[in-house]
């Protein structure tokens, strides 16, 4: 039946209307986008994938928190990301008094963005609220370590370690911020939250939890700060969980800094003549874990000709130039090598020789291979790529990709045989803080070596720099010869900014606005 | 009537309670609780005191028969990521995922009403099948796909749209169309069919008869009836449009319960979680069973099925 030409007057009533639709959507669009921001005012416009769950450092444990922290709040020592050489902050000086004791002398003139000056009360009232597990400060091991802090006068105080702790310095110039003490009694992390106050070199003018953060120049801020006083007006920080969205914004001018670009999605980007795309290396390092415990469900492991197989059957160069790129470079130790202690000198170097991983498997009586299960929570290509040369020596993997809190049941409960894993150390530069958490009998050791634990127990508990650093040189070389592991290359970060702008990258994964500027 | 209210009732809830119940356990299947909050890199002793903290260390079910109880007496308990009352955080997100579920409904209706008559009028010519391939694309793209699509077209090559955030009008205008564009389909194939089934009946064929324009036979008489199924289609569509949301708020950054539901997965924030799923549920049952009730006092028929 031929219905159309009964109803064409009506049909076209309809078809008008599509194209009113149409047109009028198009309407919507003609008005292009204002360009608002960005270099025409001075601001940067960044974007990152996760919200913090509180801005106040002590009760986020996510690395926006730590950026935001160290923005809006100061610390008592600075460490030059260049040199990593200690400086005062917002303390002037500091001394060690005993095994388990510092001084610090404080910085005069120093205020906080709602105008209360800063003195030893503050540094009080703040490491004492922060060390009390019932004040449940997130990320405990940046602060159980602190058993109390006392004023000797207005500019002086007193802090005692609970046992002896030679990282201390690095956490006083790393996550142990200082609040305001009158304002932080009053409000606690709650209000903190609501209504940032710091004396760092922005402050926190909006917020919208779990959607946007602006932060403006402080102008008022401490001269003497080894932190630079700020060129930049705004930072307009945006929470946008996908990498595609973020990637979006960037193009079109929407944003003016990305960090943790996908190396694809990086290599694409430094085609665009607007941006400039730049890696620098972080603390991360990745590495392998294989299970020896005597209940391991894989105990061809317990095999040391089988674990320095696997260790030669990995070409880390080819992985680093080809999958992980720029500023990464290939690691022989478990320890990132800035880190304090951290040396690879007299270690067992496993060189990629597939040949040679054959005979050893051959030799541990695996001449038909042998199969086994490897964990992995992200960087799942360069999981598959080592999955692909441990294949290619007859070693058979299954790929479990799991969640990292599922990753970590099946570690600690002694069910995993090999692991794909990587360890940021907190950005903390000490070998303390990396090494001992997989070899030192913790829960996630599943190596177990009572010579290695003892070693690594004595270079975090010495004060003499060099006792440390022979013993963690030790533990490492233990960790090497006897394969416990295999060391793989450290994870290198890369932002993407608009061309103009001028920046640095540092291996703290620290973007430091505080230096920034326009061209 | 009011037995069969009642029945639609008892089972709608005994559809939420099932569903919370499913979300609490499959959160948990996918890994530790206590080892998520404490997050990477924490120490044993870090996420033991998270345990107990959060009273994680208890049977499932006592977690569960608590939270139930708290729920029914009104308290909804605190977020374990944001730290804050779990029922403002629910209800001050709310807004922009409603804003963004009905005006995507409105844009599905406005664009399945038409092509579903056109197509109905010109059946099987060009016309019909190409709103048909419309159709057929609308189901068979995914919508983050046709999110990223839009996105290239019109932020990054014609820059006449913001890519994300939810700042002013135009933020929601690339989302309303990734969602709305998927639940387009299913109206435009129901408008087709009963118009096509309208248009043979008599009192059409009258109505023509009578002289009266095209137009309005089209409108007052044939779509008038055509349009029945859709109000009951319309209640489903809204349900599936704001659980559809967690995808296209998390792609387009609108802060809005989709992307807090998202939020909550990723930080194991069960209490928020729970509450969204049982929001989401709740609105998708309720608006089902207003579409049976509606259907039933239309058609006495459906009381007795």
């Amino acid at each position: 039946m031929v219905w159309h030409g009964r109803w064409m007057m009506g049909g076209k009533w309809i078809v008008g209307f599509v194209l009113g639709l149409g047109i009028l959507a198009l309407g919507v669009f003609v008005a292009p986008l204002p360009a608002s921001a960005g270099k025409a005012d001075n601001s940067i416009r960044f974007a990152y994938d996760q919200a913090p769950e509180n801005v106040d450092p002590y009760f986020n444990n996510v690395r926006i928190g730590v950026i935001i922290g160290q923005h809006v709040w100061d610390t008592l020592i600075y460490r030059d990301p260049q040199t990593n050489e200690y400086k005062g902050q917002l303390a002037e000086s500091w001394k060690q008094i005993d095994d388990r004791t510092y001084e610090f002398t404080l910085r005069q003139g120093v205020t906080f963005h709602n105008g209360d000056e800063f003195d030893a009360d503050d540094v009080v009232y703040t490491l004492n609220f922060v060390s009390k597990p019932e004040n449940k400060v997130v990320t405990q091991t940046n602060v159980s370590w602190i058993d109390k802090a006392e004023k000797i006068d207005k500019y002086r105080v007193r802090v005692t370690t609970k046992k002896v702790f030679p990282a201390a310095v690095e956490y006083f110039a790393g996550p142990i911020v200082i609040h305001p003490h009158a304002y932080y009694e009053k409000v606690g992390p709650k209000g903190q939250n609501e209504k940032p106050v710091g004396s760092g070199p922005f402050k926190v003018t909006a917020y919208s939890p779990g959607k946007s953060i602006t932060l403006e120049r402080n102008p008022a801020y401490f001269k003497a700060s080894p932190k630079a006083q700020a060129k930049i007006n705004r930072i307009d920080i945006r929470f946008i969980p996908d990498r595609q969205t973020q990637l979006a914004e960037i193009l079109s001018d929407g944003l003016d800094f990305i960090m943790s670009v996908p190396k694809d999605q990086a290599d694409q980007l430094q085609a665009v003549p607007t941006l400039q795309v730049v890696s620098g290396e972080t603390m991360r390092i990745v590495f392998m874990q294989m299970n020896i415990l005597d209940n391991t469900p894989a105990p061809a492991l317990r095999d040391e000709r089988v674990r320095r197989a696997i260790n030669h059957a990995i070409d880390r160069e080819a992985m680093v130039k080809n999958i992980v790129g720029a500023g990464s470079r290939a690691l022989a130790t478990i320890c990132f090598p800035t880190q304090v202690g951290c040396t690879d000198e007299g270690a067992a170097r496993y060189a990629y020789d597939p040949a040679k991983a054959k005979a050893l498997l051959a030799e541990a009586g695996f001449a038909n291979g042998l199969d086994l299960d490897i964990v992995a929570y992200r960087e799942r290509n360069q999981t598959e790529a080592i999955i692909g040369y441990l294949k290619a020596v007859g070693i058979r993997t299954n790929l479990r990709f799991l969640q990292y809190a599922a990753l970590r049941d099946v570690i600690t409960s002694g069910k995993a045989m090999l692991t794909h894993q990587t360890w940021g150390s907190f950005s903390v530069n000490d070998t303390s803080a990396s090494t001992p958490n997989y070899f030192a009998f913790r829960a996630e050791d599943i190596t177990r070596d009572e010579q290695v634990r003892d070693l690594l127990n004595k270079g975090d508990n010495s004060v003499d720099l060099a006792t440390r650093r022979d013993a963690y040189k030790g533990a490492l070389k233990i960790i090497a010869d006897k394969a416990y592991a295999v060391p793989l290359y450290s994870l290198p970060v890369y932002y993407a900014a608009a061309a103009a702008l001028d920046f640095k990258a540092y291996p703290d994964e620290l973007p430091r606005f505080w230096e920034m500027r326009y061209k | 009537m009011a037995r069969f209210v009642v029945t639609r009732l008892a089972l709608a809830l005994a559809v939420a309670l099932a569903v919370s119940i499913i979300a609490f356990l499959l959160l948990r299947l996918s890994g530790d609780v206590a080892t998520a909050l404490a997050g990477e890199g924490a120490q044993q002793a870090d996420i033991e005191a998270v345990r107990k903290i959060y009273g994680l260390d208890r049977p499932v079910i006592v977690q569960y028969g608590e939270w139930l109880w708290r729920v029914m007496r009104g308290d909804f308990g605190t977020s374990l990521y944001f730290k804050t009352d779990v029922a403002s955080l629910v209800l001050s997100k709310l807004p922009t995922t409603l804003v963004l579920g009905l005006s995507s409904l409105v844009f599905s209706l406005l664009i399945a009403i038409p092509l579903g008559i056109i197509a109905a009028l010109y059946r099987n010519s060009l016309i019909d099948r190409l709103a048909l391939g419309l159709a057929v694309i609308g189901q068979a793209l995914p919508n983050f796909f046709f999110a990223l699509l839009l996105i290239m077209v019109f932020s990054i090559t014609l820059r006449w749209l913001p890519v994300s955030g939810s700042g002013t009008w135009k933020h929601f205008v690339m989302p309303t169309i990734a969602l709305g564009y998927y639940a387009a389909p299913a109206f435009m194939r129901i408008i087709r069919a009963g118009m096509i089934e309208v248009l043979s009946a008599d009192y059409v064929r009258t109505a023509r008869a009578k002289g009266l324009p095209a137009r309005l036979v089209i409108f007052k008489h044939a779509l008038r009836n055509a349009i029945v199924p859709v109000v009951a289609l319309t209640a489903v569509q809204l349900g599936f449009l704001l659980g559809g949301s967690v995808v296209i708020e998390t792609i387009f950054a609108l802060d809005g319960l989709g992307y807090l539901a998202y939020q909550s997965i990723a930080n194991k924030d069960f209490p928020v979680m729970q509450v969204v799923v049982l929001l989401l549920s709740l609105i998708y049952v309720g608006l089902t069973l207003m579409a049976d009730i509606a259907n039933a006092w239309l058609d006495p028929r459906i009381r007795v099925a």
